[in-house]
């Protein structure tokens, strides 16, 4: 069994954004993650702070679960995370590394000027190059929210898929994965036979989402992806990571989705602070006239 | 001549009001390209459904079929068959959809298989192929043009109104599809949230709870206002984390994002990611022990109040109000 993990690096979304009115760097992205020119603006990039999306710890969290015997000696699967960045921006991937993947295979290329669908088709060449039985993504990255190439390598590779999965069950003597997933008004439970595409929401990542039916059935994980340890973080750099590049897997870069503007959303007016709950009705009802 | 095709989900022998934003989406996109809205209902049986839309006509010249019993319970995997061989056969130059949660899992496959682009979650209709949408937690809006023979996008609830039956009623043709198939997947079991109340991103007023409220049976109190306002039960991340109600309630970036007349956020701090959940709602209220909290920044009207003492107090005065207001 071998698992591959898609990881992206994201501008810290916990930092305020800046905006230039000046247009600068590439021309086209679907994917806004560089310095998107436009005619109404442009986000500047050029200090951002790089960090792992959060949705792609819980998607390695979640193929480390799968990987581990806890209480036993053996590993059931190969963990290899893939990221489609220039080379020298690979801290992100090396950060995954740290937490427990097995090695990286690096796709150099300039993230920024492509669409979804050119990165579905590398990580799709990918998955078949190293001959992988599932692929494990995020939901969405926390800066472009697209949502798409979990979904499109499915497509591409006509895998099965399961998105927006809360839990997740590996039965290795069926291989197939049964998952458990959020939607608008519901769950669904849905078994997918491998190999098959999977994409995480936030509930993977529970003390007792993911099951490999090794580990035993009681034992329950810390909340939320794990942290790197010492030795985690030694042993990553002697980790091998392939460097391949779009060339090389076969891919024409391509970007249909072109970045006309960009634009701070307008400011809310400020409120006004109330003292009491009876202020607060007649606001609503005299004012808002919303009751 | 471009041609719009809108992929509708049914709930119960009815159309499912979640696609009525994305109907209105198509029309404006069919209206920004001077072509025709085609609507495309999927099932097992759905001749009876469709006819009911036909009637209803929404601007539609053409009412589409997708049958096969291999299309209910709906699949990622059997229904982009039914979605490509339909863009195919009627020759689409868009399609698109609400962006439910079936149609964010559907339609990048479909998109994929044909080689389109898409943009999912727009907010917004700029031309013939060109859309708006949030990044980021809804800290930058980009406009987007889309290149190529067939483009795709799915529209956020949110920011388009529901559309509503009118004009010439639709003719209704069938697709006929072939190779239909889950590719080995089996729905298992759909449990969908029973609740009394109006859907979370369809509700007029919307009460969330926060971090603050604790435990989970603390939101009984917010429940009693929630039914008295006729309104949607909303809740944080860290609510929904820590257990306290159901994921689906979540509104937030990772969640859902709701607009509605009336928000009312009860002991939520407002980290970003829940801001971008709801900021476009009409208007906010926000009651919160800590002064600071930076849901207050964005709030029309805020209460610094403790929600043990807050709501029982404002419940009692909403019923006192819609008392007298029956009254009089």
């Amino acid at each position: 069994m071998r698992i591959l993990v898609t990881v992206k690096r994201i501008p810290d979304p916990d930092e305020h954004l800046k905006f230039s009115s000046r247009p600068s760097g590439a021309e086209s992205s679907s994917r806004p993650t560089g310095a998107e020119a436009s005619a109404g603006g442009a986000i500047d990039r050029s200090s951002v702070k790089w960090v792992a999306n959060a949705f792609d710890e819980y998607a390695v969290e979640t193929a480390l679960r799968l990987a581990e015997h806890v209480g036993g000696k053996d590993r059931l699967a190969e963990v290899v995370v893939v990221s489609v960045c220039p080379a020298a921006a690979r801290q992100h991937l090396t950060q995954f590394l740290a937490m427990g993947a097995d090695r990286g295979v690096l796709v150099d290329a300039d993230d920024t000027a492509m669409d979804s669908q050119t990165v579905a088709r590398l990580i799709a060449a990918v998955f078949v190059q190293e001959q992988c039985d599932l692929l494990i993504a995020g939901k969405l990255s926390q800066d472009s929210e697209g949502n798409e190439v979990a979904q499109r390598v499915a497509g591409l590779l006509d895998m099965p898929q399961a998105t927006f999965a809360a839990s997740l069950r590996w039965d290795r003597a069926d291989k197939s994965v049964t998952v458990v997933c959020e939607g608008d008004d519901g769950v669904e439970t849905k078994r997918v036979p491998l190999p098959a595409v999977v994409s995480c929401d936030l509930r993977i990542v529970l003390p007792q989402s993911v099951k490999n039916g090794a580990t035993a059935e009681t034992h329950a994980y810390q909340e939320g992806p794990r942290l790197a340890s010492l030795r985690g973080i030694t042993m990553a750099k002697r980790k091998p990571v392939a460097v391949q590049t779009p060339a090389s897997l076969g891919v024409q870069v391509t970007s249909r989705v072109r970045t006309v503007g960009v634009q701070a959303p307008p400011r809310r007016p400020s409120g006004q602070i109330l003292e009491t709950p009876e202020q607060l009705i007649e606001k609503l009802v005299r004012e808002a006239k919303v009751l | 001549m471009s041609k719009v095709l809108v992929v509708l989900e049914c709930k119960n022998g009815k159309l499912d009001p979640a696609s009525l934003p994305g109907i209105t989406a198509g029309q404006k996109l069919a209206a920004a390209s001077g072509g025709e809205l085609h609507l495309l209902v999927v099932g097992a049986a759905v001749e009876a459904v469709a006819s009911l839309i036909a009637e209803a006509g929404f601007g539609a010249k053409f009412i589409q079929t997708a049958q096969h019993p291999d299309l209910d319970p709906p699949t990622a995997e059997a229904w982009s068959d039914a979605i490509v061989t339909a863009v195919q056969t009627i020759g689409a130059t868009s399609f698109g959809g609400t962006a439910t949660s079936r149609m964010r899992d559907v339609l990048p496959r479909v998109a994929a298989r044909l080689d389109a682009p898409l943009v999912t979650e727009v907010t917004g209709v700029t031309g013939p192929s060109s859309f708006r949408r949030e990044i980021s937690a809804g800290r930058a809006i980009v406009e987007l043009a889309l290149d190529g023979p067939l483009i795709g996008f799915t529209a956020r609830a949110s920011d388009f109104e529901s559309a509503v039956p009118g004009g010439a009623p639709a003719k209704v043709q069938n697709i006929p599809l072939q190779g239909i198939s889950r590719r080995g997947t089996a729905v298992l079991s759909l449990e969908r949230t029973a609740s009394s109340r109006p859907a979370l991103t369809e509700a007029d007023i919307v009460v969330s709870g926060g971090r603050g409220m604790r435990e989970g049976k603390n939101f009984a109190v917010l429940e009693r206002l929630t039914d008295l306002l006729g309104g949607a039960l909303g809740a944080s991340r860290a609510a929904t984390d820590a257990g306290m109600v159901p994921a689906d309630l979540q509104v937030g970036q990772t969640g859902k994002v709701v607009a509605p007349k009336l928000y009312i956020a009860v002991a939520i701090s407002g980290a970003i990611q829940h801001l971008a959940g709801m900021k476009g709602s009409k208007t906010i209220v926000a009651i919160n022990r800590d002064a600071e909290a930076p849901i207050f920044q964005i709030a029309d009207y805020g209460l610094v109040a403790k929600w043990e003492d807050a709501i029982p107090k404002l419940t009692s005065l909403v019923e006192a109000h819609k008392g007298a207001h029956k009254g009089g």
